[in-house]
């Protein structure tokens, strides 16, 4: 699976500042964000899991360069070379616009009520040149038909679709400009379990026949074990663990990992599940806590873990690297 | 589609449903755009009213000349105060001025300055709010400064500074209620901009790269609409009244001039008030209706422009 990388995440911060008082003072950041080494590499499914609030959403957004990143870089690599799109201003973005695409989590509001899918879908594709309304229209009722759609679905507003329809809709209009990147942020999260199987699937049919590569925003482990090459565990804006995806359930290193795969239901009475329960909240991101940003609530903690800050660090894995951030991997995790 | 084959007997039903899909599969290819619009916006019986109404007034003010058969200026003083008659529809006010010809010559005056000004004030808000609510960060900040300096202006100093400097005119009074006027509807659409901005379509449209005033005015603006509309209703009512005082303090239009407001001011008179109800009971009734179709006109407007609410 690993090729080249298509992306290239360098240090990654995003800090939003929280101003207070009458003057509007910056008193403190929320570090959304803090510190994020990863590749993505060409046609792979990258998953990006993780509680809310860890980071998840912003760190695809810094990736579409939706909000900027404030440290690091991300790198585009293509066919005419890298580039770095952290340093781009909009003009020169526009060309990896083009390449990079995001399918939203809400797919009551990744749609304009006041368009028609039509008028919502066909100004990206002027934007990008095709001049003539008929040939617009034909773009966008050939990728309806590309989600499963009826191409006169393209006349009606978004009201009148369900939200299943909407999602593919949404689908269909990150398609529209033939991007090499989806940042798929939560995008079947909203839906039934059923409609949920259902755009998983045309997910991964789009991406065979498109030779697509996707970073996969989600909460739901089950949902990443099916569709993931590779998944990334984030905690309070860092990136503590990251395999394969088969590694990563076979042969779980970092404690808060886990606990968010005991946290899995299984269907099967005879199981005697071992959870692990998490004390606590995630801290605030606005005062993350010294050392391992995960100590106050691992089970494991130690006295190096609430003052040294770990390192993602590599470890032999059956069959490439498995990385992960926690000082006690070295030594065998007790029980 | 391929029908199913049918192998029960056809029912009513079934020709009732082939005639509502043929007549659907017939309107997919027109370009119905327009269509939709002015048919929901007719279909709408308030909004029809009230556009039938407006209509009429406006006709009626624009064709004073040829509908009254006295000339509102001239007082007859044989014919001071007299109740509606044959001669005189609506009667005469206190100088015998014929009121029917005032109405409708004063309406050209107060429509004018009500819905121009109402007009003008939201044209400029629109604009600057959506944009700067959408973009934010300095220009937001400066355009919030300015609004809240034109609105903490107390409007009569204004008023007095600007007839002191060009003298009493109609167009005096468009500008001074258009600058008092639109820090409201600035803040409105900056308001709606503020939280239509975090929906997740407009993300959408940034990740295409389009440019902030294609995403500000094209596909956020439809959405804002609603309110600004009510606003414009409203202000225009809002703009006939305050035209009304500034006349009665003479600072406004002359008050040999007819307007609404001027032929109103009449009424300030307790003795007019109890025994000529003529004199202020049916321009009073024409602003209302008048406030009123806008209102249902307004209304229609913004039902019509919401594509989720059926016609």
């Amino acid at each position: 699976m690993a090729g080249d990388p298509i992306l290239s995440l360098r240090n990654v911060e995003v800090h939003f500042p929280v101003r207070t008082g009458v003057l509007k003072r910056v008193t403190a950041h929320v570090r959304a964000v803090d510190g994020v080494d990863l590749d993505v590499y060409r046609g792979e499914v990258l998953g990006l899991v993780g509680e809310s609030g860890c980071g998840k959403t912003t760190l695809g957004k810094a990736i579409l360069q939706l909000v900027r990143a404030t440290q690091g870089t991300v790198t585009y690599s293509g066919e005419d070379g890298e580039t770095e799109l952290t340093t781009q201003d909009e003009a020169g973005l526009f060309a990896f616009r083009k390449r990079l695409q995001i399918v939203f989590q809400d797919p009551h509001s990744s749609l304009n009520p006041a368009f028609t899918i039509f008028g919502s879908l066909e100004d990206p594709l002027r934007h990008y040149g095709v001049k003539t309304r008929a040939k617009r229209r034909k773009i966008v009722g050939d990728l309806l038909e590309a989600v499963n759609m009826r191409r006169e679905a393209m006349d009606r507003y978004p009201h009148e679709f369900s939200g299943g329809q909407r999602q593919r809709i949404g689908i269909a209009r990150a398609l529209s400009i033939d991007p090499e990147l989806i940042v798929c942020d939560e995008a079947v999260s909203a839906l039934d379990v059923s409609i949920q199987a259902q755009v998983l699937q045309l997910l991964m049919d789009l991406k065979r026949e498109k030779n697509l590569t996707y970073v996969f925003i989600t909460h739901d482990l089950s949902v990443t074990e099916y569709l993931c090459d590779r998944i990334a565990v984030m905690y309070l804006g860092k990136v503590v663990e990251l395999c394969d995806a088969e590694e990563l359930y076979s042969n779980t290193l970092h404690p808060y990992t886990q606990a968010l795969l005991s946290a899995i239901p299984v269907a099967d009475l005879d199981r005697k599940s071992q959870r692990i329960v998490l004390q606590g909240d995630v801290p605030s991101p606005i005062n993350p806590p010294s050392g391992c940003p995960f100590h106050p609530r691992c089970r494991f903690a130690q006295d190096v873990c609430r003052s040294d800050v770990p390192r993602l660090r590599a470890y032999r894995a059956g069959s490439g690297v498995h990385m992960a951030a926690c000082h006690l991997i070295d030594q065998p995790l007790a029980d | 589609m391929v029908d199913a084959p049918i192998t029960r007997p056809r029912t009513r039903r079934d020709g009732q449903f082939d005639r509502l899909r043929d007549r659907e599969t017939s309107m997919q290819g027109k370009a119905k755009r327009g269509g939709r619009f002015l048919g929901k916006f007719l279909s709408n019986r308030l909004a029809l009213v009230g556009f039938v109404i407006f209509a009429i007034i406006c006709l009626m003010s624009l064709f004073a000349p040829l509908l009254a058969q006295h000339d509102p200026m001239s007082p007859n003083l044989r014919a001071i105060a007299q109740p509606p008659s044959v001669e005189h529809w609506f009667g005469t006010d206190k100088t015998g001025r014929d009121i029917f010809a005032r109405v409708l010559y004063g309406g050209r005056v107060s429509i004018l300055v009500g819905l121009g000004s109402a007009l003008l004030s939201a044209l400029i808000g629109v604009i600057i709010g959506v944009y700067s609510g959408y973009v934010g960060g300095w220009l937001d900040w400066i355009a919030m400064r300015v609004s809240e300096i034109f609105m903490s202006f107390p409007q009569i100093i204004l008023v007095l500074l600007l007839v002191a400097i060009l003298g009493q005119s109609l167009l005096n009074l468009i500008v001074i209620f258009t600058l008092t006027g639109w820090g409201g509807i600035y803040r409105m659409a900056r308001a709606r901009m503020l939280s239509i901005r975090e929906e997740e379509y407009v993300q959408a449209l940034r990740s295409f790269g389009l440019g902030p005033a294609r995403i500000a005015y094209k596909h956020m603006l439809p959405n804002a609409l609603g309110p600004i509309m009510v606003n414009i209703t409203l202000s225009t009512a809002a703009f006939i009244l305050q035209e009304a005082g500034l006349s009665f303090l003479g600072l406004g239009v002359p008050l040999s001039i007819p307007t609404w407001g001027n032929i109103l001011n009449a009424a300030q008179d307790l003795r007019v008030l109890e025994q000529n109800w003529w004199i202020w009971l049916p321009v009073g009734a024409t602003i209302s209706l008048f406030v009123l179709s806008v209102n249902f006109i307004g209304d229609g407007l913004r039902d019509a422009t919401d594509p989720s609410q059926q016609g």
